[in-house]
């Protein structure tokens, strides 16, 4: 059963790290969604509605997306369904439904490093940084392999540019976890592969990205960049799908997420 | 703690426990319209609205609805009536356990959305789930309340 | 006819539909105690010794209950018929646990948080046992799930406790080896159908309390009003005149709720502290403490002559019955007695089987009951025949099918009253474009489009045993009241049943009143399942209802100064034929029943039937299969139905796509799993998943209307046998598109990419 003693919404960011930092069990609210099926007591809860963090804006090159933002803001956004060819909106699409999506948070999701998300594939396969308030400004890939640590996640930074990009998954039905998702971007010639739900946190096909960077993008080096990054990457098995499928997926689904990133790229040229 | 809210458009005070949920709440004050069907936010069943935006009320803690909004169907009993009205000529109301949450989610969709597709509707709508019907009659309710043509 | 055949919305549709607080939680007082249930972590175990010292203590504990508290009589929670064919192997609370989720204490507080910690505060010693997990191990496994002496039966059903045996059957008709021997072609299949949760969105819930003379009221989410009264008589060993059942609107059963799952939890509350009590499970403790379908392994053998003619059936089950044995017995046989029946060319057929106890949540009853898991196999066994000799299924089907009038071999001669399967074959190919699709097509980008099909019956009510008894009263204000024991759980059926008579009666619906699902005040009735109520509460209703017209009508003709013959209903009034006299009946029964008439009229029936006639549907899936993934997506879902004269085309069309897309479900995603410990891993919504409104496709239904002569209006049932085509439609679907044939349920897609890797 889900407890807390105590709720709290602070004015500023430094009280909310304080409380945060004050006791073990006190723990930040995103939507409460997946906190509420843990059985974790929580000590104080620290909401941080007052604070204005729920907002996309552009500002200086940059998307900026707060830790407070629904899911459901970012499937809507006019502008994020046009930039990166809707890739962001695409990637939460499918989590459960509408009324979930207007309650679950960016923040949390990002922060939480969840192995099966979707949206932390996305925005991988961006120029993204994620905002902490305690470790400052950094890349996301950087967070995401930075051991954990008790922090805010303040903001999301996506970087305003010519990024085309595309986002896939499989489900075993329409509301699950994904069984793999794969985001495939290209900015200029430079080609970034993501794979997550490997079910382990997304993580980036370095030396794929890489050798599809350097090809011309003939039908075999892009069957053999989807195969390098089956290769390069680990999966493991769950109840959602074994390792061996999940691998033979990623090879299927890199390969059909650069085609289409190609396709894109060719009906705006 | 006390929370003040506007149920259904009347300014009402409550007394809430720290880690209550929204959805319990309003039972609690007899807005027994309001169901639950699980405990891990993908039934459903619990969508009421909190400031106009459809919400599962069984995931939300009320001390963080203080100052806002909320509506049960109870609330919107001339549009429910209406669309219910269609729901159960096509006898797609079966058990009818999933209809108030369902119907809070069609009005707000009506209210979002511009002549939605039948995709639009259907994504919209996926997040409530209904083990009775099979969802086809639900939808052919939602069309014939929207005038969807038959495409 | 004016009501029968109309779509008429449902008498408490708009009720349920906008939100009234009509179900058993909405109608609990506040101040009811909240029951909460103790455990067992262990698959099998025995208590040493439990602990409640500490919780007893606490503070807004009213009561904790153990099995040391309990009676000691065993009984069954399967909502069946007194004698009920389901062992008697349970007690409230039992000393040994038999399944992670089994039962260990009872725990009441005033409010959930306290009940909640008090569970906490209580302490098990457990002796751990060795469980038996693998149901194909069950049988002789050194564990003995039940060693218990006071383990009984009222009939033999083929228990043998010791080998893990709950039930077993057999039935043969001819010589099926020296049949096989002749056949030209010879098919052999091994099936798994698994376990399948009900997941009705409403979970189990009871409220009890003592009424004005001490008695135990019960009001429960339940189809079964009249077994649990006599459930919760054994189990609590208290007279059943003590007790009153009443069901109020239930938020969904589909067979979950004929078994008594949580009734008697709250009831031993009740009687133990006299005070209101309330129990509701959550989502996790329905999935996980209730029932499910039962998991089976089916060995199908069929043989058939060149010209596809299907002259032997060989079937061997092996079904889970999980720690308890209720429906176990009853589920098993059905799997022939709902499938055999469909061929009738043959010359042997045998089926063979056991249910066997493992410590796993028990199955019990559940929508298609055995039908679902014997439709599955022998469909699926019928394909793969249908490919052997180059024919098409729907040709077999036609070829081999029973028709009117005709007898099939385990029948004991019994006529075939009614049947349109072989419409339903014609009409499901035309709306699903058999002619161009069957088997499959290339569709580009790596996926293929195809069709597969099978059919399917069940029973309507169960002959020769189901009864239900209608009562039809006018009332002093020339109103109508008609009580039934039927349990309306969303199906329709009080809407049904006012249908019906105001067909008779020749009123308007709105002028009858219906009252239902009352211990105390509804004549007798099993409850709604084993698709009975249309069928054979329908029978009552019209019996009743025809003998309270001829009441109305002789009384109408003394008041009218005619005779009886002369006499003819007008709307709300008695005229005579020639016209020119008329009472109404409201005057008609103020007179009757008030003051000096002395005369309440009242129609009575009581109706069994002799046969159980079945329904048909024939099902066909289009599916599209990604040919590098193995992911499968359902297009089109066609499902052609004879429930003999449709009653209600609206209820019938939804009983018939809910059903549907809870057999897609069945067939695509739905599992029930366990860790290697026992421990049920699909407890939620997020690891069950059933089908969401973009998981089936487009369902289409259509019917095929046939007249059942010993029906009400010529209706058949139709409930159950909706839930039986997709599993073996989308396999075949499947494996025409790819040539992988999935034998064990769920198709997923990483089975079908197996299967490509492998062909
Ligand atoms: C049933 C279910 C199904 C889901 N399916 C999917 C899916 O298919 N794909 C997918 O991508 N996601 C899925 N999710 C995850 C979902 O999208 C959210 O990411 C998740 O629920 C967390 O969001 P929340 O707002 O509910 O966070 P909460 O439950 O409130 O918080 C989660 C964690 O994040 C911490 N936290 C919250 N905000 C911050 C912050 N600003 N800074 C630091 N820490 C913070 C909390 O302390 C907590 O530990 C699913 C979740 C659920 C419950
Ligand atoms: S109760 Fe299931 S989503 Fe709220
Ligand atoms: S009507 Fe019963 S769950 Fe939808």
């Amino acid at each position: 059963m889900f407890t807390l003693v105590d709720l709290v919404q602070p004015d500023n960011l430094a009280e909310a790290y304080q409380i945060l930092s004050d006791k073990r069990n006190n723990t930040i609210l995103g939507g409460c969604a997946f906190l509420k099926m843990g059985s974790k007591r929580i000590g104080t809860a620290i909401d941080l509605t007052n604070l204005n963090l729920s907002y996309i804006r552009e500002q200086a090159g940059f998307i900026e997306i707060g830790a407070m933002t629904s899911l459901r803001e970012i499937e809507t956004h006019t502008q994020l369904r046009e930039y990166f060819n809707g890739v962001l909106p695409k990637s939460v699409h499918n989590i459960i439904g509408v009324q979930f999506r207007n309650g679950v948070t960016v923040g949390a999701s990002v922060y939480s490093k969840y192995g099966f998300s979707d949206l932390i594939t996305a925005l991988l396969a961006l120029d993204t940084e994620v905002e902490l308030y305690k470790g400052g400004r950094m890349l996301l890939v950087d967070f995401l392999n930075k051991p954990h640590e008790k922090d805010i996640l303040v903001k999301v930074w996506v970087k305003k540019n010519n990024r085309k990009a595309a986002y896939l998954n499989l489900r075993k039905s329409a509301s699950d976890y994904a069984v793999i998702n794969v985001a495939v971007s290209k900015l200029d010639d430079q080609w970034t592969i993501v794979v997550g739900a490997r079910p382990s946190k997304a993580a980036i096909a370095v030396r794929a990205s890489a050798a599809l960077s350097k090809g011309k993008l003939s039908v075999e080096e892009i069957e053999g960049a989807a195969q390098r990054a089956a290769e390069e990457l680990s999966f493991g098995t769950n109840a959602r799908g074994t390792s061996e499928y999940r691998k033979a997926l990623c090879q299927v689904l890199v390969k059909r997420g650069i085609m289409e990133v190609l396709h894109a790229n060719q009906s705006d040229n | 703690m006390q929370i003040k809210v506007t149920i259904n458009d009347k300014l009402v005070t409550w007394d809430v426990e720290k880690d209550e949920f929204l959805a319990d709440t309003l039972r609690s004050h007899g807005f027994l319209s309001v169901k639950k069907a699980c405990e891990t936010s993908c039934c459903g069943l619990c969508t009421v609205w909190v400031d106009d935006k459809s919400v599962l009320s069984c995931s939300i803690l009320s001390l963080r609805v203080h100052g806002k909004k909320i509506t049960t169907i109870e609330g919107v009993p001339k549009e429910a009536e209406e669309f219910a009205r269609i729901l159960t000529a096509e006898g797609a109301e079966q058990c009818g356990f999933c209809s108030p949450g369902f119907i809070m989610n069609v009005l707000a969709m009506k209210n979002e959305l511009v002549n939605p597709s039948e995709n639009e509707i259907i994504h919209y709508l996926t997040g409530n789930l209904c083990r009775c019907t099979g969802y086809m009659g639900q939808l052919r309710a939602v069309k014939t309340y929207l005038g969807v043509v038959e495409g | 006819m004016k009501s029968v055949g109309q779509s008429i919305r449902k008498i408490d549709g708009m009720a349920i539909a906008t939100g009234k607080p009509v179900y058993t939680q909405d109608l609990a007082t506040p101040n009811a105690l909240v029951v909460k249930i103790l455990r067992s972590p262990h698959a099998f175990a025995k208590i040493n010794s439990i602990d409640i010292s500490r919780a007893e203590k606490m503070e807004g504990v009213e009561c904790i209950i153990t099995f040391k508290d309990v009676p000691a009589g065993r009984f069954t929670l399967a909502g069946q018929s007194y004698p009920e064919p389901s062992p008697y192997d349970r007690l409230i609370l039992d000393e040994m646990v038999r399944y992670v989720g089994d039962e260990v204490a009872i725990v009441a507080a005033v409010d959930e948080k306290t009940a909640f910690q008090a569970l906490k505060r209580i302490k098990v010693d457990y002796e751990v046992l060795e469980p038996v997990l693998d149901f194909e191990q069950a049988v002789g496994h050194s564990t003995v799930v039940h060693p218990e002496e006071d383990l009984s039966c009222n009939f033999d059903i083929g228990l043998q406790k010791e080998k893990n045996v709950a039930s077993s059957f057999t039935e043969e008709v001819g010589d099926v080896e020296e049949e096989f021997k002749r056949c030209d072609v010879v098919v052999e299949g091994v099936y798994y159908p698994q376990a399948q949760s009900h997941a009705m969105m409403e979970t189990y819930r009871a409220y009890t309390y003592l009424d004005h003379t001490g008695r135990l009221v019960v009001v429960s989410s339940t189809q079964i009003p009249f077994h649990i009264r006599r459930q919760l008589a054994r189990a609590l060993q208290i007279p059943a005149s003590k007790i009153r059942v009443m069901k109020p609107r239930i938020g969904g059963g589909f067979g979950g709720k004929q078994t008594g799952s949580v009734e008697v939890f709250t009831a031993i509350v009740t009687l133990k502290t006299g005070k209101p009590a309330i129990i509701t499970y959550d989502r996790k403790e329905t999935f996980s403490c209730t029932t499910s379908r039962h998991a089976m392994r089916l060995k199908v053998k069929l043989g058939a002559d060149r010209e596809g003619l299907i002259r032997a059936i060989d079937m061997e089950v092996l079904s889970d019955t999980g720690a308890y044995g209720e429906h176990a017995a009853t589920v098993l046989s059905c799997v022939g007695h709902y499938t055999l029946p469909l061929y009738n060319k043959t010359r042997a057929v045998r089926i063979t089987g056991n249910a066997v106890y493992t410590n796993k949540m028990p199955a019990g009853a559940f929508r298609g009951y055995g039908a679902t898991q014997g439709t599955f196999a022998l469909e699926s066994t019928v394909n793969s025949l249908a490919e052997q000799l180059g024919l098409d299924p729907t040709e077999v089907r036609l070829k081999n099918i029973s028709k009117e009038g005709e007898t099939f071999l385990t029948g004991q001669g019994v006529l075939l009253g009614s049947t349109s399967l072989d419409r339903c074959i014609r009409k499901g190919k035309e709306l699903i474009g058999w002619q161009d699709k069957f088997p499959s097509r290339e569709i580009g980008q790596n996926k293929v489009r195809a069709v597969g099909m099978a059919v399917t019956m069940q029973g309507s009510g169960i002959a020769n045993i189901g009864t239900a008894s209608i009562e039809i009263r006018l009332n002093d204000d020339g109103n109508v009241t008609l009580l039934t024991g039927a349990t309306d759980m969303g199906t329709g059926c009080d809407t049904i049943l006012s249908q019906m008579a105001a067909e008779i009666l020749e009123i308007p619906m709105e002028n009858i009143i219906v009252s239902a699902g009352d211990t105390d005040t509804s004549p007798f009735d099993p409850g709604s399942y084993a698709s009975s109520t249309t069928y054979v509460a329908g029978t009552a209703t019209i019996k009743a209802a025809t003998e309270l017209k001829k009441k109305i009508l002789e009384q109408g003709a003394k008041f009218l100064g005619v005779s009886p013959e002369d006499a003819e209903m007008n709307g709300l009034a008695v005229r005579s034929v020639s016209g020119e006299q008329e009472i109404g009946l409201a005057k008609l029964a103020e007179l009757t029943i008030l003051g000096a008439g002395k005369l309440q009229l009242v129609g009575y029936a009581t109706h069994g039937s002799e046969v159980s006639p079945p329904p048909y549907v024939a099902g066909f899936a289009e599916v599209e299969v990604d040919q590098e993934t193995g992911k499968v997506e359902l297009i089109d879902y066609v499902a052609v139905v004879d429930c003999g004269t449709v009653i209600n085309p609206n209820l019938a069309r939804m009983q018939a796509e809910g059903g549907i897309a809870q057999g897609i479900g069945m067939a695509l995603y739905e599992e029930v799993r366990y860790d290697e410990l026992g421990k049920m891993a699909t407890n939620s919504f997020m690891q069950y998943k059933i089908p969401c409104r973009k998981d089936i496709g487009k369902v289409r239904i259509a019917f095929e209307e046939s007249f059942e002569p010993t029906g009400p209006f010529g209706a058949k049932s139709i409930g159950e046998v909706v839930a039986n085509t997709p599993s073996p439609a989308i396999v075949h679907a499947v494996y025409n598109a790819v040539g992988v044939k999935i034998n064990h349920l769920p198709i997923t897609s990483e089975k079908v990419f197996l299967g490509m890797q492998k062909s």
